[in-house]
This record gives C-alpha cells, structure tokens and sequence, in this order.
C-alpha cells in the first residue's frame, strides 16, 4: 500500500509539474474557453432568450449550469491527451517496465483530471457570480455541484484514455473527441431547456448523460435543495450507470496497453 | 556456457492481432556480465523480443527468462531487476533530468534518502550534473540519450535493456554513448542491446544475434562470425593479355597450403586464405614464376556486412 501510494503520489506529481512548467497553458488551462461560452453567449442571447423558456431570471443565470456541464465534459474528453503522447514517445513503455501496480498510470491520470475540472467548476461559478449568478443553494450546492462533475468526468476520462490507448494516430484521437463533443452538448439541455428543442433533438438529448447533470446542477443554482434532491438521486443511478459502461468498455483498452 | 546465464530466450514467438508475424522461434542465450546485441535492420524483430523481455509485451509463444524468472509469469520480480533504455524520444521535455530520476526513483520504491544518493551517482557516472535541474527540453541529443541511461540505471539493475542506445546521434555523441556502455559492463552489469549500426555491433557486442524477418539467422562473437564465413579474401585481378595463364594458375593455387577456395571469373580470382600472412606471399611467388602480370590486388578480412550478407542474403540498410 505505502509503494502504491509513492508511485501514484509520483505520477500524479509529475501531471502537475508538466501543467506548471506552461505557464501559459496553465493560465488557459484554468480560464478555460469555457468561460468564453458563458461571458460572450450568455450576454448576447440574454435579451433574445425567452425567460418564460429557460425559467431563470436571465440567459446568463440558466447557461450557468450548462457552462458548467460542458467544462467537465472537455476536461473528461481530453484527459487522455498526455498519455496519448506518453504512449506515442514511448514514456508510458519506460513506465510499465518498472515494478508499479499495473493502475498505478490510469489512477494518477483520474486524480489529475478531476482536480483540474473541480478549480475550473469553481472558477466558472465565480466569473458566473460576478454576473450575478448566486447560487441558492450555497457552497454546500457548490460541493455537490463538484460530485456531479467527479461523477460524470470519471466516465468520460476513462473514455478518454481508452481511446488514447486504442488509436493508431493522435490524428483520429483528436477527430474523434472533436466528433463526440459538440453534438453532445448542442444534444443536451445546456443552451436550450427540453421544452424548448424540436421534439427529435428533445428524445436525443434525453438519452445524453450531459443532459442529466445539467438538471442535476440547475436547480442547485437557480431553485433549491427541494427541487434539486430529487433530481440529484437520479444523476447519480444515471451516474453509476454510465461510470460503469465506461470503465467495462475501457478496461479492455488498459489490460491490452498496460498489462 | 561456464558462467551463469542471465537472459534465457526459448523458441520465443509473436504474432501481431493474429496475423502479422513480428517473431519466429527465436531462441539465445546471454551469459552474466556479457555484453549482446541483436543486429538487424528496421522491422527484423529486434524490438519486439527486447519489448517481451522487459515485460511490457507478451509472446504467443515459447519462453523468456531474466536471471531464471520468466518474464510471464514472474513479471513483477523481473521488472525489479532490469533497467530499461528506449529510444531517445522517451523523455518528457517538460521535466527536468533530475525530476526524470526522482520520478524513477519513486517507481522503483526507493526511500528519499536511498533515492537522492542513487540520482547523485547515476548523473556522475553519466557526466550530466551540470545539467540536472534543467528542463529537459533544453537538451541536445546527446544529453537526452545520457539522461535516458541515467534513467535506466536509477534501479541498480542487474541486466540493463537498451534499444537503439545511438540512434540519430552525431559521432562524438555516439563514441561517448559507447564508452559509457563500456563502462558499466566493466562494473559487471549483463546488456542486451538492439542496434541497425554493424559498427556498434561489432565494437561493443561480445556476441551478438543476427537477425532478420523475425528469425535468428547467426549467433556468436563478431570475429567467430567473421572468421565463420571462410577466411580473408585475396583478389587479383591479371592483365587482360594473360587470360590463357588463369587456369593454370588457379590450379596452383588451389594445391598451395593456406588456400581454402579459388573461383576464377574471366582475369579474376577469388582466393579466400586462412591466414593471409603466410599465404600472400606464397600466391605472389607463384604469380612471379608463372610471369603472369597483374593489374590489381585486393585484400580484406571479411566485415560484419559480408557476415550480414552471407546469412540474409542481402545488406543492412541504413549504414
């Protein structure tokens, strides 16, 4: 146990300080496009959006969640960008050749990913209070906020780095997340609520996961805990379901990698 | 073998997704404290056998043992022993030399202390302290392969794998690459190295393996193989004028004692001797006596690139 933690400890070090040493990457790495999305379409739609349609008080305040969502989803997607490279150099051969538990790569990979997607989840939320987005619910509803993301980023970066470990070039891997990304989020609630879509993108979207942990993450900043819990019990059965689809699919990508 | 064997290679095989056959029945034998390469030229198999033997790749078939564990079965232990060198590419640019060797240090469990002293001593012996605390980014090509063998040595390996170690390397870099390798053989460590370069095979192998298509064509130590194929090669080439004398004169030369083959082609004859210091002056001798006049003589002992091609059948690209 105390070696698994010293390689996993290592590993995840080292993420960091390849993240630190781009300081400018660093910076953008934090202030993500994402933030973008919500400063540039969340004020231009503002006066457009309908606010009997979105149910908020403002474009700015619905968009929040979806913000939010679509942040979890690109860090998840991305996040097996650094072992694509490791595998394509050979870094990740010189990893498996020495004496560490076979998950020790892909742990230290999730650890990493999930704490940059948690302080850009805070930094979304505190350009989105500056905009007057407060949530009601507090920082508790910011920590539960965060689990969702944990929840659904887990899933996503292990689709990630499965596909990392699968592909023949880093060129199909970045056509591919480029392919998966935007329609799951112009198929999810994240611009637009269910009510709002045309009934063919409304069946779509309800089979998207991203849907469920924007509706999960809404009420907690628009409504409260009575309207949010039981929306919250549900993201996480959809949660557990989509974790363990992903993890099953992709452990056969790690067995074939790292032994 | 007298000594005691440290890497065991049995009817070792890989095939690729079911199809692609990479490895075919090799089998070898590496003593302790031996330096061995395999040699062959881009896609022979070469890689693959050092990636089953460092254990990040299974085989379909046969065996591979490290210091009498198999590299299957016994992986764990095995990684334990072994240092590894890839390719040159396998440095993370973004990381400092040292930061390389204190996240090996930490995957080999090594405690902070034990560690700290261990990086001391491998950036010595790599002449690369200077360097240390630079990002790797900033190293040249010869630096990046120290910092990759530093790597390899940061376990205190009993058997060091190297692929490629001078790949792309300028030739100074390349000369002082080979001393290093010199050296840690002096401190008794076994290599087993991979190379497309005859020269580096033949300066710094002890035996070595050659192979090609995923098969072992010829083992043994450069010279036997060398000395394998039939002795230095003498040819003379005589004036046009003389044609009638050749037979004549390749029949002499097939009765002289030292001779072991004469073919004749038109004015020129092929003369493989055993020991071209007694016999060229003896071949000489009868050229005089049967007046016949030359017009050009050639002698070499045979290189590595007739040994190569006398098994393969065709020339190693690349050198």
């Amino acid at each position: 146990m105390e070696d698994y933690l010293q390689e996993v400890g290592a590993l995840t070090m080292r993420w960091v300080k390849r993240l630190s040493r781009e300081k400018f990457s660093m910076v953008f790495t934090l202030f993500q496009p994402m933030v973008f999305w919500l400063i540039f379409f969340g004020n231009l739609f503002q006066r457009t959006a309908n606010a009997e349609v979105v149910q908020a008080p403002s474009y700015i305040a619905f968009l929040a969640a979806g913000v939010v969502v679509m942040t979890i989803l690109n860090n998840g997607l991305a996040g097996g960008t650094d072992l694509l490279f490791d595998k394509e150099n050979g870094f990740l051969e010189r990893l498996m050749s020495t004496p560490i538990s076979r998950t020790s790569v892909v742990i230290s990979r999730f650890l990493f990913v999930m704490t940059i997607t948690s302080l850009q989840v805070l930094v979304i939320l505190g350009v989105a209070y500056l905009f007057g987005v407060h949530p009601v619910t507090g920082l508790p509803g910011v920590a539960v906020i965060i689990l969702i993301g944990l929840l659904f980023g887990v899933g996503l970066t292990a689709i990630s780095m499965a596909l990392a470990f699968s592909v023949k070039s880093h060129g199909d891997f970045f056509s591919m997340l480029g392919f998966l990304s935007l329609p799951m989020i112009f198929l999810s609630t994240a611009l637009v609520p269910l009510a709002a879509m045309p009934a063919w993108m409304a069946v779509l979207a309800r089979l998207n996961p991203m849907t469920w942990a924007i509706d999960a993450v809404r009420p907690l900043i628009l409504s409260g805990w009575a309207a949010a819990l039981p929306k919250i019990g549900i993201v996480v059965i959809v949660m557990t379901v989509f974790d363990s689809v992903c993890l099953f699919g992709a452990a056969r990508a790690f067995r074939r990698t790292l032994g | 073998m007298g000594s005691s064997v440290a890497i065991e290679v049995s009817h070792l095989s890989k095939v690729y997704e079911g199809k692609v056959t990479a490895v075919e029945d090799i089998t070898f034998q590496v003593s302790q404290g031996e330096v061995f390469g395999l040699l062959g030229p881009n896609g022979a198999g070469k890689t693959t056998t050092l990636r089953i033997l460092i254990t990040v790749l299974r085989p379909s078939g046969g065996t591979a043992r490290v210091l009498g564990l198999d590299v299957v079965a016994q992986a764990t232990q095995v990684r334990q022993l072994i240092g590894y060198v890839p390719q040159e590419r396998a440095i993370d640019r973004f990381l400092t030399g040292r930061e390389h060797l204190q996240l090996l240090a930490s995957l080999y469990h090594l405690p902070k202390d034990r560690a700290a002293k261990r990086i001391e001593e491998v950036l010595k012996l790599v002449n690369l302290e200077h360097k240390a605390d630079e990002v790797a980014r900033n190293y040249s090509g010869g630096m990046k392969r120290k910092l990759d063998i530093a790597c390899g040595l940061i376990p205190d390996p009993k058997v060091l794998f190297m692929d490629e170690p001078t790949l792309g390397l300028d030739v100074q870099s390349r000369l002082k690459i080979w001393e290093h390798i010199r050296e840690l053989k002096a401190r008794g460590i076994t290599i087993l190295l991979t190379t497309n370069y005859l020269d580096e095979a033949d300066q710094l192998c002890e035996r070595l393996a050659i192979i090609d298509g995923g098969r072992v064509k010829a083992i043994g130590a450069p010279n036997e193989l060398k000395s394998g194929l039939g002795g230095d090669v003498v040819t003379l080439t005589l004036a046009p004028g003389d044609l009638d004398k050749v037979e004549g004169l390749a029949q002499a030369l097939k009765a002289q004692e030292g001779v072991r083959a004469v073919s004749v082609k038109q004015n020129v004859l092929d003369i493989r001797v055993t020991s071209p210091e007694k016999t060229l002056p003896a071949i000489l001798n009868q050229v005089v006596a049967r007046r016949c006049q030359l017009e050009f003589v050639d002698y070499h002992r045979p290189r590595l690139d007739d040994v190569f091609l006398a098994h393969t059948g065709r020339r190693i690209e690349g050198d």
